[in-house]
């Protein structure tokens, strides 16, 4: 069906860029994705005919008109169920999935986790600005408790879910935390992302300028930034901080922050990062931190490819099948159980 | 023992049901004697009637399950309105069935569950067998429980097992009663329990022999039945239900399509044996998604769709209503897609094991907007499979989600098929473009309005789709009034070309008279069965059967003039009825209902129609 693939040519970012004017507002978080995005595929020299980006509704779902590939532009929250079918349908393709935190966290939420246990192998980018946009600034599963929005006069009387959490409690094979002021490091991730093997999805925080602007600020501004968060990398030690002096260490089945050379605490005693670990529980314990007690954990927190991909156990199965058939046509099969009347 | 002498009488047909608790094998007893009627060469129809719980309490109605069978030596169209023969295993099952046998039929029942225990629990307060309930019947009253233990005792089976054996003695009888071949039922049993279960297929064969010799000795029985061989049909048959006919027919549509086919679907009765059938198609490259809800059942599909398989979703009533906004999205991304919707009693969870033909209207109409698709209905088990066929084929060719409507009453119930040559049937040639076409992805064919289409992979043709509004010829995102106007007006009439495509519409018996019946989908059998009747008393009556619904067939309206009246029977409030006076309001329609769960009596329609004609 899909062509041969053939020998890549060079792919330049310029060639991901669509014809269609970009929408979304002066300011957005949402450009800086596109580009890193743009950037991250011409350097992985994907054919560019075997991308497709799915999305569901939202502002960021608009994505895939804005990007020069395959592109599905779905319904409210079933973005992932229609980038199952197309992986599912063939799975040369390479599929991304774009959606927000109102897409995939309520409406589609039911569908989000079910991609993450089947393990289909795709890529997720979940644009976490912890508001409705499209719809003008009601609260989403990611507000924070209290907040007073459009809908929340009176501020919000619900948890909020944390995206990463769910993805461990779905038995995730891939978690990456990026911010959208950070173009590089969204770049490296997506590179990531897309190398993995099974759903990977990642959480860009998203600064949505008109209805939650300055949200992330805590973990983004510049003044704080190194303080706030913790950009973790597979094999290094869990070290952050304008000095590079603070570190995580585990105590009592806890992560703990420390400063190294204070009590008698030195580098051998951070610890580090492993994303390839099979056991999730460290990547559950760095997911979850928050401010102000914690830094908030970027960069790729779970890399593993410890169970199979939906996509390939099902090609397998059908291989299996198709050397070993019941039956040898489909003429064969129907007649079974039949007799000839004379 | 000496045989007794017996008498043999030709019969023409005869209508059997076999009722016992959920869990007695009625099922699989009703199974295995069409099997062995369709072997004999009798025409067939059949209809299994069981609760929606799976083991409701033992003994009682709720729990009764039953498998009503009509064999013929003529064509047979319905499973039949009443039956000739019950079986009854048990009190509860006589309870709920006295009223759907024949006058003076024969029941036969399990003497060893007829004892006060049981009948309380069916909700007798006396014994049926003497208080009347039963008089004018013959009742043979047999120790089925008993003989059954006692013919298997020395094979060591456990308890349980022994019996579960009784179903074949009760079904030995009948092969006694109406002169069919054991070996056809041994047979059966080898291939069911086989080589896995030998000791098993053992049991089961001896207590068919067992029941076998037992009627031979019993005064009741001593007349027994034939049913000839069906004259005036050739070529190969099988006896099929209607959900593995459309299973099979799907994928003879992506075969001939040279696609895969792809089924989206979640569990839901009476639909899910499509599901659970074509997951076992993995050799033909039928690829099968249970997913986690009907929304991404139809979702993955389209999905699926987009990227070039011949995609399916399946489901019932309820389904099709939470699956309605993805079939928007598939009429205006303007993909391929099949649905199909196996009906049942609504609203709500309804009446999930019973038929009923009120998802019309939602079929037609369920979704936002103007929301166009193709809708077509089978109307028999066996045509499922052509249905299916062609719901694929009007799909990939017209680039048109279709759904197909078939009912519990199809899926369920079979029938002899006469086995097509799978490379005889018509080529299906989805409108593909060829890689670097200038490709607009909503230019369209001037003739059949149809979009072409282009897949993932292919080189040259990077394009995006999706559910916001398109603009002519590119497809791109468009809020222009005039574009949206013309886009809603180019679906439905895309939609409404089709039309070249399907047959014209054919009646039953002469094209004008006094009355033409009109029905469609699964209402076939006792439609046709009481024209039929009717006819052959010398009335002026035709019928006129749908399965062409969106669009109708060119002549339909050429049709109606040719009659004086018109009467709509289904099986809902008169959605068709509606419809059509929408469609064609130059017509007066009658209109006979019934919303009961349950299919027509050809005695009731008998009944309606001759009160019509005579009116």
């Amino acid at each position: 069906m899909a062509a041969e693939i053939k020998i890549a040519q060079l792919v330049t970012k310029a060639d991901y860029k669509s014809d269609q004017v970009v929408k979304w507002c002066a300011g957005c978080g949402d450009f800086a994705i596109l580009s890193a995005v743009q950037s991250a595929l011409a350097e992985s020299q994907v054919r560019k005919e075997d991308v497709v980006f799915v999305s569901g509704i939202g502002c960021s779902s608009r994505f895939p008109y804005y990007i020069n590939t395959y592109g599905f532009h779905g319904l409210h929250g079933r973005g992932a169920a229609i980038a199952s079918g197309i992986k599912i349908a063939n799975p040369k393709l390479d599929v991304w999935h774009i959606t927000g935190d109102g897409d995939s966290m309520a409406i589609g939420g039911n569908h989000f986790i079910h991609l993450v246990r089947r393990n289909i192998d795709m890529n997720v980018i979940l644009f976490n600005n912890k508001i409705y946009g499209l719809t003008k600034g009601q609260y989403s599963p990611t507000t924070p408790r209290g907040s007073i929005t459009k809908s929340s006069p009176d501020g919000t009387i619900e948890n909020p879910f944390k995206p990463g959490e769910l993805v461990m409690g779905a038995q995730g094979t891939f978690f990456a935390r990026v911010v959208d002021t950070e173009p590089k490091r969204m770049k490296e991730v997506f590179l990531e992302a897309s190398k993995h093997r099974g759903t990977s999805v990642v959480e860009v925080l998203q600064n949505c300028v008109i209805f939650n602007n300055r949200i992330h600020n805590e973990i983004t501004g510049k003044e704080v930034r190194d303080d706030h968060q913790i950009h973790l990398e597979h094999g290094k030690p869990m070290i952050f901080g304008k000095e590079k002096n603070k570190g995580l260490v585990l105590r009592d089945s806890r992560l703990d922050v420390v400063t190294i050379g204070k009590n008698g605490i030195t580098e051998k005693d951070i610890l580090i990062h492993d994303a390839h670990n099979p056991d999730d529980t460290t990547h559950y314990m760095l997911v979850r931190m928050t401010l102000p007690e914690y830094p908030v954990a970027t960069g790729v927190i779970r890399f593993c490819e410890c169970t199979g991909t939906y996509n390939a156990e099902l090609e397998l199965q059908i291989e299996k099948a198709k050397a070993n058939p019941e039956v040898k046509s489909l003429q064969e099969l129907i007649e079974k159980n039949s007799f000839l009347v004379e | 023992m000496l045989k007794k002498p017996n008498k043999v009488i030709e019969v023409d047909a005869v209508v059997v049901k076999f009722a016992g608790d959920s869990g007695d094998g009625m099922q699989l007893s009703g199974s295995q004697f069409s099997d062995t009627s369709a072997f004999a060469g009798n025409d067939l129809a059949t209809f299994p009637d069981f609760p929606s719980e799976i083991r409701a309490p033992q003994g009682t109605v709720a729990g009764v399950s039953g498998f009503q069978l009509h064999i013929g030596h003529k064509e047979v169209d319905t499973p039949g309105d009443l039956a000739d023969v019950l079986i009854a295993l048990n009190p509860a099952a006589l309870k709920a069935n006295m009223k759907w046998v024949k006058n003076g039929a024969t029941i036969i029942i399990d003497i060893d569950n007829f004892d006060n225990k049981y009948y309380k629990k069916a909700g007798y307060i006396e014994d049926p067998l003497g208080d009347g309930t039963v008089d004018g019947y013959n009742v043979v009253k047999a120790p089925i429980s008993q003989l059954s233990k006692s013919t298997v005792k020395d094979l060591g089976l456990d308890a349980k097992s022994a019996e579960r054996t009784k179903n074949q003695f009760a079904l030995g009888m009948l092969y006694w009663l109406f002169n069919k071949d054991l070996k056809y039922g041994e047979e059966f049993i080898e291939n069911k329990f086989g080589s896995k279960k030998p000791l098993l297929a053992e049991a089961n064969k001896r207590v068919l022999r067992s029941g076998y010799n037992y009627a031979e000795t019993v005064e009741a029985l001593r007349t027994t039945y034939q049913i000839n061989p069906i004259k005036d049909r050739k070529g190969l048959f099988r006896n099929i239900t209607g959900n593995i006919a459309t299973s099979w027919g799907l994928i003879a549509a992506a075969e001939r399509a040279g696609l895969e086919l792809y089924l989206g679907s979640y569990p839901i009765t009476p639909a899910t044996e499509i599901l659970q059938e074509l997951a076992k198609m993995k050799h033909f490259g039928v690829k099968t998604f249970q997913a986690e809800d009907e929304i991404a059942g139809i979702n993955s599909s389209i999905g699926a769709s987009f990227a070039g398989d011949l995609a399916v979703t399946t489901t019932s009533g309820p389904g099709l209503a939470l699956k309605g906004e993805a079939i928007g999205l598939a009429v205006i991304t303007e993909l391929p897609l099949v649905i199909v919707d196996v009906q049942r009693g609504g609203p709500a969870t309804g009446l999930p094991t019973k038929p009923e033909q009120a998802d019309l209207m939602q079929a037609l109409f369920g979704r936002n907007g103007e929301s166009p698709c193709v809708v077509i209905a089978a109307s028999t088990p066996a045509n499922c499979f052509h249905y299916a066929f062609m719901a694929g084929k009007i799909a990939l060719e017209h680039m048109t989600p279709v759904i197909m409507l078939t009912d519990g009453y199809l899926a369920n119930g079979s029938e002899l098929w006469n086995i097509p040559k799978i490379k005889d049937l018509p080529e299906i040639k989805p409108p593909f473009v060829k890689d670097n076409s200038d490709y607009q992805p909503y230019e369209r064919n001037p003739e059949t309005l149809v979009r072409s289409w282009a897949l993932p992979g292919q080189e040259g043709m990077r394009h995006r789709i999706g559910g916001l509004e398109k603009e002519d010829i590119t497809g791109n995102v468009s809020h222009n009034p005039l574009n949206h106007e013309k886009m809603v007006g180019l679906r439905e009439e895309k939609v409404q070309r089709v039309v070249n495509c399907i047959p014209e519409l054919k009646v039953s018996g002469e094209d004008r008279g006094d009355l033409l019946v009109v029905g469609w989908g699964g209402s076939y059998g006792a439609l046709i069965s009481a024209v039929k009747d009717c006819q052959a008393e010398g009335k002026k009556l035709s019928l006129a059967q749908f399965n062409y619904i969106k669009p109708m067939p060119k002549n339909t309206a050429e049709v109606f003039s040719r009659f004086s009246k018109i009467i709509v029977c289904e099986l809902n409030m008169g959605q068709f009825a509606n419809y059509l006076r929408m469609t064609f309001p130059e017509f007066k329609y009658l209109q006979h209902n019934k919303i009961q769960g349950l299919p027509f009596m050809i005695s009731e329609l008998k009944e309606k129609f001759n009160q019509i004609l005579e009116a």
